[in-house]
């Protein structure tokens, strides 16, 4: 597949993440190299083969409606990069 | 420039999210609790931590099944669910867990009464299933904003409706409807406020006629049903003013300004949203058997539409008083228990909705917490048959008194208050006999073709015997009185 700047802001955009020219063509070059990899695939014909989604056959695996806490706040808070004693901190999105 | 509103037709469709009344979270076993102290209902799972699981709980299936059947959708049987893909703080996933390409239930309706007594269905694309995000607050600090992960991961219903709807009149009745239904199948407590049943709404206007629909606009943020309708209503005429005045429609997002009763634009739609959909790998899919559908069934209440229609043809009550008695589960219910005791099906509704639901109304009440059980009630309704009491008392004294003493019968109270109707005729006679000789003029005038003077001398009995003369019998040994005289 061809990368080309426009697929590369995109991408960037959806991930909220922005990079330099020299950055976009060395981007550039890798996800070209991995497209490539998995276009090899391309090369099978699957007209008749389902999809495969799912490692097992299983359905239906449901759970009782109970309660479990195993972890408490401050636990949940440990590896965030910014936090108070009560909530997680990100920069400021205003979208109201 | 005078604009000619009627010229043009709106296009409403809408969209209720209702946060499922589950113990634990749609994917994992954290609380769901309104109010709770932030960050204290989560888990790796909940927060997104990688190499965790989910497994669907499976009492939210079940009440997006009892859904499904309320409403008369089709049920599906091979359900997958999906990944939604958006970079949102309080996502912490980067994915939603939805179902895109295999809803629940599709079809279905929602029949909803207008106010100029017409009846309208509206049609329902579908509901599926789909997890609620976290919560962000951007004005509690001066640099950050604040997440509360709580609310991540708690099972949620998507409802889409058909855009079928012309009027906030009609979107307003839908939504009742809904609140109805789900707070009767006690899968949501629909409370807008609180946030637990959210609405928005797409409306468009078009030319009667019209073949194709208007841009459309998405109007969120409404924090109650009457809100939901002013919004449309604004929404409407702010689309064909601009239409008129040669302004463009956008397609984008507004958001109701509630103190105002106007929308404001929010964030305009740059082409379609891309959320990169795919199967979700970490679910296996979920089969609905009939074997399933009827065992929920057999869990669902009797639904609204059908109390409506026991209680009208069964009962012989007005559409009126069935519409008020099937407003709530719970009120219904409370009727349906005073019938196990009395037959007397209209007085048993007139106590319910007049006595029963001012008292519960004046102080604020739930009426599961009523002191008085539906027997209680009942043995009032008796009372009044029996002529033991008057109607008049039993409104009056007895009803407030039994309240203050929830553990005496109705007739111990009566009693107590000396408020016993007499129909003992002996006891009768004396009154009338001495009302009949105060007024001796009147005996005359009587005799004379004055009918009407009865009135008057039962008033006179009524106030020897302080009320307590039963008045059916009373009026008639009047009569055979003032005959004899």
């Amino acid at each position: 597949m061809d990368i080309n700047n426009e697929m590369i802001d995109k991408l960037a955009d959806l991930a909220k993440l922005e990079f330099t020219a020299e950055e976009k063509e060395k981007l550039k070059g890798d996800l070209s190299k991995i497209t490539g990899f998995i276009e090899k695939l391309n090369e099978l014909n699957t007209d008749h083969v389902e999809p495969l989604i799912f490692m097992t056959n299983e359905v239906n695996v449901l759970r009782a409606d109970e309660v479990h806490h195993p972890i408490t706040k401050e636990e949940a808070l440990k590896n965030a990069p910014a936090k108070d004693s009560d909530y997680f901190h990100v920069p400021k999105f205003i979208e109201k | 420039m005078s604009i000619d509103y009627n010229k043009y037709e709106a296009v409403i469709g809408l969209e209720v999210h209702a946060q499922m009344l589950n113990k634990s979270k749609a994917f994992c076993s954290d609380a769901v609790e309104y109010g709770a102290s932030p960050n204290t209902l989560v888990s790796p799972i909940s927060l997104g931590h990688p190499g965790t699981l989910p497994v669907h709980n499976k009492e939210a299936v079940k009440n997006a099944v009892k859904l499904g059947i309320a409403c008369g959708c089709d049920i599906a049987e091979h359900n997958y669910y999906a990944r939604k893909n958006y970079f949102y703080a309080d996502l912490p996933k980067g994915y939603q867990i939805s179902q895109h390409n295999t809803p629940i239930c599709e079809n279905g309706h929602i029949d909803i009464k207008l106010k100029d007594g017409s009846k309208k269905r509206v049609g329902l694309i579908r509901i599926h299933m789909e997890e609620d995000t976290g919560k962000s607050m951007h004005d509690q600090d001066v640099f950050d904003t604040l997440i509360d992960y709580n609310r991540a991961g708690t099972a949620l219903i998507e409802m889409v409706s058909h855009p079928e709807m012309h009027t906030g009149e009609e979107a307003y009745q839908f939504l009742t409807e809904v609140r109805k239904l789900v707070r009767y199948l006690g899968i949501c407590d629909g409370n807008m406020e609180e946030g637990s049943m959210r609405c928005d709404a797409n409306v468009s206007v078009r030319l009667h006629g019209a073949q194709e629909f208007g841009v459309k606009v998405e109007v969120k943020n409404m924090n109650s049903i009457r809100n939901v309708q002013r919004a449309i209503d604004h929404e409407i005429k702010r689309q064909i003013e601009a239409i008129e005045n040669g302004e463009k429609i956008y397609q984008e997002t507004r958001t109701f300004e509630a103190t105002k009763g106007i929308t404001i634009v929010m964030r305009t739609k740059e082409g379609a949203s891309d959320y990169r959909y795919f199967p979700e790998p970490d679910l296996p899919p979920l089969r609905i058997t009939q074997h399933f559908i009827d065992e929920v069934k057999h869990l669902m209440p009797q639904l609204p539409k059908a109390l409506f229609a026991k209680f009208t043809n069964e009962y012989g009550l007005s559409e009126y008083d069935a519409g008020v008695l099937t407003e709530s589960r719970e009120v219904a219910e409370y009727f349906e228990a005073i019938l196990q005791h009395t037959n007397n099906t209209k007085a048993a509704a007139n106590w319910v909705m007049v006595q029963v639901k001012g008292y519960l109304n004046e102080n604020a009440i739930d009426i599961n917490d009523f002191v008085l059980k539906p027997a209680q009630i009942a043995e009032i309704i008796l009372l009044i048959d029996e002529g033991k009491i008057s109607n008049s008392v039993a409104t009056q004294n007895v009803f407030g008194e039994l309240i203050n003493q929830p553990e005496k019968t109705a007739l111990q109270i009566a009693e107590a208050l000396n408020l016993i109707q007499e129909s003992n005729s002996d006891e009768l006679q004396q009154w009338i006999d001495a009302a009949v000789a105060k007024f001796p003029e009147k005996v005359i005038e009587y005799k004379g073709g004055k009918v009407s003077l009865v009135g008057l001398f039962m008033g006179e009995v009524m106030k020897l015997s302080k009320g307590k003369a039963d008045p059916k019998v009373a009026s008639q040994m009047v009569k055979d009185t003032l005959d004899r005289a």
